[in-house]
């Protein structure tokens, strides 16, 4: 056996060498550009290679298709179904107008069923809520199984491709990427605890600048994210909220790359701690403990109390309060919006042909969500800085929410929604189908005002006192309505069945499959993002 | 990332219910997608709690009378519908085509006849499938469409209105004949049509 030796010392000197070289490439090439914030345009490069393998890989596949004579599935972008426009009081009124009869009797025709019937089943085949809070689907394949629905029409070639694609997501990039996101926590925590020695002063803050905006470089690096900053003369500036839609933990990263945020989110345990708790030595962020998050007037005050100094950096705030898929912006919660302050809003668009980076947190719990991050092909994204908005004279702090959201929705190309993202697991409060019925109710009847206005306080009881945002994970899902009568009129638009304000510019929808949402609630791991104000 | 391989729709499958529905290959597949994504349980069936979960249908005052519909074996909690019975259901809801309307008269009568949409509408108000709308189960039905905002005396008189205009033979509720010559001038087709796109 003692020709084995002399191997082992080969293999000891082989590995010793491969890894010093590739310590030192991963130094030159990543670690220190990210340092000094230069970069390559390695990742760009990359980049365009990967879409054109995957262009390749439809047409392969099409052809594929094509040859055994069979349809390829695509999600069409222009859905399942055309939905009917009208709204319900203009189809019923339809039925009336051909009786010729005009009574004050209510009218009642057996026929109004249908329109109930046929918007029930539509609601079925194509509902504007329930596919936001899954992966939306791609109209050409990525090379990765996660998103492909077409195995059978795979060729030889293509399993190949897939095949050395795997290899090297799997034992090149994903270690390579674990061993920087490693070294960029690792210096976060160190350094930002050395500066919080440091007594407060310029000096400090200068430093803590600086580590933060590195740290999360080498992680944007470790996720190998191509980010595209647009409009960066309207970046936040201290002593205002930014607001962004939400749609990963890793918004915050993205957005911390190019500016210095102070987070806002609940304390936990175990790493994130550690590093929370790193964090908020050398600059003020703001972590609640879970007991806190409810009491929203305490909420409200440390954020104003933020704000109102003006050294200290914008707050990041997700008003959704939840991950939603980006193709759509849902309800903005309405606490970070009474608080007075400028408000800038980011829209965040994320590209989902190299990666989903939709945290869909019902099916996938942190962990394994990161790997799959860090085993895509990237993460790319595009971020626009919004000008920044104040409250105007007579407007609510809803209606300035839905403002801001709008604004979000049109620049980022998404569907600008009313429905709460609290929906991913609670349900929808009954007054909702109350207003419904009393819709219908006064079509019957005619507009008799004692009957229809018998119940106007319906809505100021829901008052978001009464609501818990975050305590949602531990009730039964209470559900966050629309709490204002001011929005009166996106009610009627909603009981028109147009659930969505279309932003100008048309976007066609993607249909996606996606993955599908499972495991109890009590199993959901609790998401990490930033804290949303409950309002 | 699972197997996805295993609840792949089958090429024979898709033929059958392309038969029977009417519904075309890649209508076929969209809605077996949209099937799948609702299915949370991921067991290939439907349960009354997958439809529930949809907000828009949660809202709709007929919600639940439309989410029996897809669970014609009676008012099992435990039921589940499968896709062949989801698409049949939905078939139901397809236009009516031209074409089909000089299909031979020996085949049995399509999904969407302008009957069987009547068929349907009908058994959304006849919850016992007795083949008569009792005034009891008119109620019902006018008592969830109103919710609250109606009195009772005021319904009460809407639905005798409704069944005299329409009885017949005088048994005071209404049968399916009936309630066709009710509804004869209305345009079912356009109605109890959505429009799937190709």
């Amino acid at each position: 056996m003692g020709w084995l030796l002399p191997f082992d010392n080969l293999l000891c000197m082989a590995l010793g060498i491969s890894f010093t070289v590739w310590f030192t490439s991963l130094l030159v090439f990543i670690i220190v550009p990210a340092i000094l914030g230069v970069s390559f345009g390695i990742r760009k490069l990359y980049m365009n290679s990967l879409l054109k393998i995957f262009e390749w890989a439809t047409l392969r596949m099409e052809r594929g298709a094509k040859e055994k004579n069979q349809h390829l599935y695509k999600p069409y972008s222009n859905g399942i179904i055309a939905k009917e426009m009208s709204t319900l009081e203009q189809e019923i009124q339809e039925l009336r107008s051909s009786s010729t009869t005009l009574s004050s009797e209510p009218e009642f025709e057996m026929a109004d069923i249908m329109s109930f019937c046929r918007r029930g089943v539509e609601s079925i085949v194509d509902d504007e809520v329930t596919k936001r809070f899954s992966a939306e689907e791609l109209e050409s394949w990525n090379l990765l199984t996660r998103s492909n629905y077409n195995f059978r029409h795979i060729s030889l070639r293509l399993s190949v491709l897939w095949g050395l694609g795997l290899l090297i997501r799997y034992s090149f990039l994903l270690p390579l990427r674990i061993t920087l996101a490693a070294t960029g926590i690792g210096l976060l925590v160190v350094l930002t605890t050395i500066v919080g020695f440091l007594p407060s002063g310029r000096l400090r803050t200068y430093l803590s600048e600086k580590i933060h905006m590195m740290c999360y470089r080498i992680c944007v690096r470790a996720l190998t994210a191509i980010i595209t900053y647009h409009n960066s003369e309207n970046k936040p500036k201290n002593g205002g909220i930014c607001v962004a839609n939400h749609t990963t933990p890793i918004d915050v990263i993205i957005l911390a790359n190019d500016g210095c945020y102070s987070m806002v989110g609940q304390v936990h345990g175990g790493l994130i701690g550690v590093v929370q708790r790193a964090m908020v030595k050398s600059s003020p962020h703001i972590w609640f403990e879970r007991s806190e998050v409810k009491d929203r007037h305490l909420v409200a005050k440390m954020l104003s109390n933020h704000v109102a100094d003006k050294t200290n950096h914008p707050i990041l705030i997700f008003p959704e309060g939840t991950c939603i898929n980006n193709t759509s912006v849902m309800m903005f919660k309405k606490g970070s919006f009474e608080i007075g302050c400028t408000v800038y809003p980011v829209a965040i668009k994320y590209d989902p042909r190299f990666g989903d980076a939709f945290w869909n947190s019902g099916k996938f719990g942190m962990v394994s969500y990161l790997l799959r991050m860090m085993s895509s092909w990237a993460i790319v994204c595009s971020v626009w800085y919004l000008p920044p908005v104040n409250r105007e004279e007579g407007e609510d702090a809803v209606q300035f929410a839905n403002r801001v959201k709008a604004a979000i929705a049109r620049q980022g190309g998404l569907v600008d929604l009313l429905w709460d993202g609290g929906l991913k697991r609670g349900k929808v409060k009954d007054t909702f189908r109350e207003e419904q019925q009393k819709l219908y109710s006064k079509v019957l009847v005619g507009d008799q005002e004692d009957q229809a206005e018998d119940r106007p306080l319906e809505f100021s009881t829901l008052r978001p006192e009464e609501d818990e945002e975050t305590g949602r994970l531990d009730r039964q899902g209470e559900e966050q309505p629309l709490d204002s009568l001011r929005l009166r009129e996106d009610c009627c638009l909603r009981l028109q069945g147009n659930y969505t304000l279309r932003p100008p510019t048309e976007e066609k929808e993607k249909k996606e499959e996606g993955d599908r949402l499972g495991g109890p609630s009590e199993a959901r791991p609790q998401e990490h993002c930033p804290l949303r104000p409950e309002t | 990332m699972g197997s996805r391989a295993s609840t792949l729709l089958r090429e024979e499958e898709i033929e059958e219910i392309k038969k029977e529905t009417g519904f075309s290959h890649s209508q076929i597949t969209r809605l077996y997608s949209r099937f799948t994504s609702l299915d949370k349980g991921e067991n290939g069936t439907l349960s009354r709690e997958d439809f529930q979960r949809i907000p828009e249908l949660a809202i709709n005052p007929l919600g639940d009378r439309i989410i029996n519909a897809f669970f014609p074996e009676g008012l099992d909690r435990e039921d589940q519908v499968n896709f062949r019975g989801f698409m049949r259901t939905l078939a139901h809801f397809r236009p009516i085509e031209d074409n089909e309307k000089n299909k031979d008269p020996t085949a049995s009568e399509p999904l969407n006849s302008r009957t069987n949409k009547l068929l349907f509408a009908f058994r959304l108000y006849d919850l016992d499938r007795d083949d008569k709308i009792s005034r009891d189960e008119l109620l019902q039905v006018l008592r969830m469409m109103v919710g609250v905002n109606i009195s009772d005396e005021q319904l009460g008189s809407i639905a005798d209105r409704t069944i005299q205009e329409a009885d017949q033979n005088g048994d005071n509720s209404i049968s399916f004949n009936e309630f066709i010559k009710v509804l004869e001038k209305v345009d079912v087709e356009q109605k109890m049509s959505i429009r799937f796109l190709h």
